[in-house]
């Protein structure tokens, strides 16, 4: 039963952290906005969404090996990082630079947006499940 | 959560363009400043900007990798009344340009506000995860 539960959250929840992630990667792209030689990153949410929901913990993430019980593993909550890519810039800078401002305001805004949904979409699960046990 | 690490980036961007704004000042203040502490005309100053990773999620912050003297050349200007003028009656006056210093200054104010806001909607995005469930 409560397995059932926690699949019914699932979805949302993988869907917020890696909005929670893209949304990082946005931000560094802004705020780089002027550094030389910045690329702009971003990752494609749909495969990495889909890769999440197959339950694989270090999505993609290479791991150590491990020969003895004392080594170390290495984190594997690190997620989106083989899901980087860099942006195709739509004009070229001359100082090496690829990030559209605009662009990734709009980006930014466009998570953010998608970041609510998806927490209000939990938060309505919530509720309807509150509403069931509660009769 | 990597929105908190947002905070950073954002902090990060926001203190590499005021020293930016910080030195298009200086030079505008300093444009026609044809002596300085060292007895030479002043020499225009520019920030240069680098990429830093913040946190460990692969964010990247900007961080002011160093403040270089513009190369270009010295202003001259004929004026012999001038004690500071050469024997040929030439004051040599800084390489401030400062049409350029305006755009600069633009430039940096527009991406500090960027990053102001970009804190913004990250604090009501925290504020409502914080929510969740209520």
């Amino acid at each position: 039963m409560l397995n059932r539960l926690d699949d019914m959250l699932n979805f949302h929840a993988q869907a917020l952290r890696l909005r929670d992630q893209r949304q990082q990667v946005l931000a560094s792209n802004i705020a780089n906005a002027d550094t030389p030689n910045y690329k702009a990153r971003d990752f494609d949410f749909r495969a990495a969404l889909s890769n999440a929901l197959q339950g694989n913990p270090a999505q993609g993430g290479t791991t150590l090996a491990t020969t003895a019980a004392g080594h170390l593993r290495g984190s594997t909550a690190l997620s989106t990082q083989s899901f980087l890519q860099y942006r195709n810039p739509a004009q070229g800078n001359v100082d090496g630079n690829t990030v559209d401002v605009d662009a990734e305001r709009a980006a930014f805004a466009e998570n953010a947006v998608q970041y609510e949904f998806n927490l209000t979409r939990i938060s309505s699960q919530i509720k309807s499940m509150l509403a069931v046990i509660q009769g | 959560m990597s929105l908190f690490n947002i905070f950073n980036v954002a902090g990060s961007a926001m203190n590499a363009q005021s020293q930016r704004l910080n030195t298009v000042a200086s030079n505008l203040a300093n444009a026609d400043s044809a002596t300085s502490a060292n007895g030479t005309p002043y020499k225009a100053k520019q920030v240069v900007f680098a990429a830093t990773p913040v946190g460990e999620n692969g964010a990247t912050g900007v961080q002011v990798a160093g403040v270089v003297e513009d190369p270009s050349p010295m202003k001259t200007v004929y004026d012999p009344k001038n004690p500071l003028a050469d024997d040929k009656g030439y004051v040599t006056l800084p390489n401030v340009n400062v049409v350029e210093e305006m755009v600069n200054m633009i430039s940096a104010s527009r991406s500090y506000q960027s990053n102001v806001e970009m804190m913004n909607t990250t604090k009501t995005l925290l504020l409502k995860t914080l929510n969740l469930g209520q």
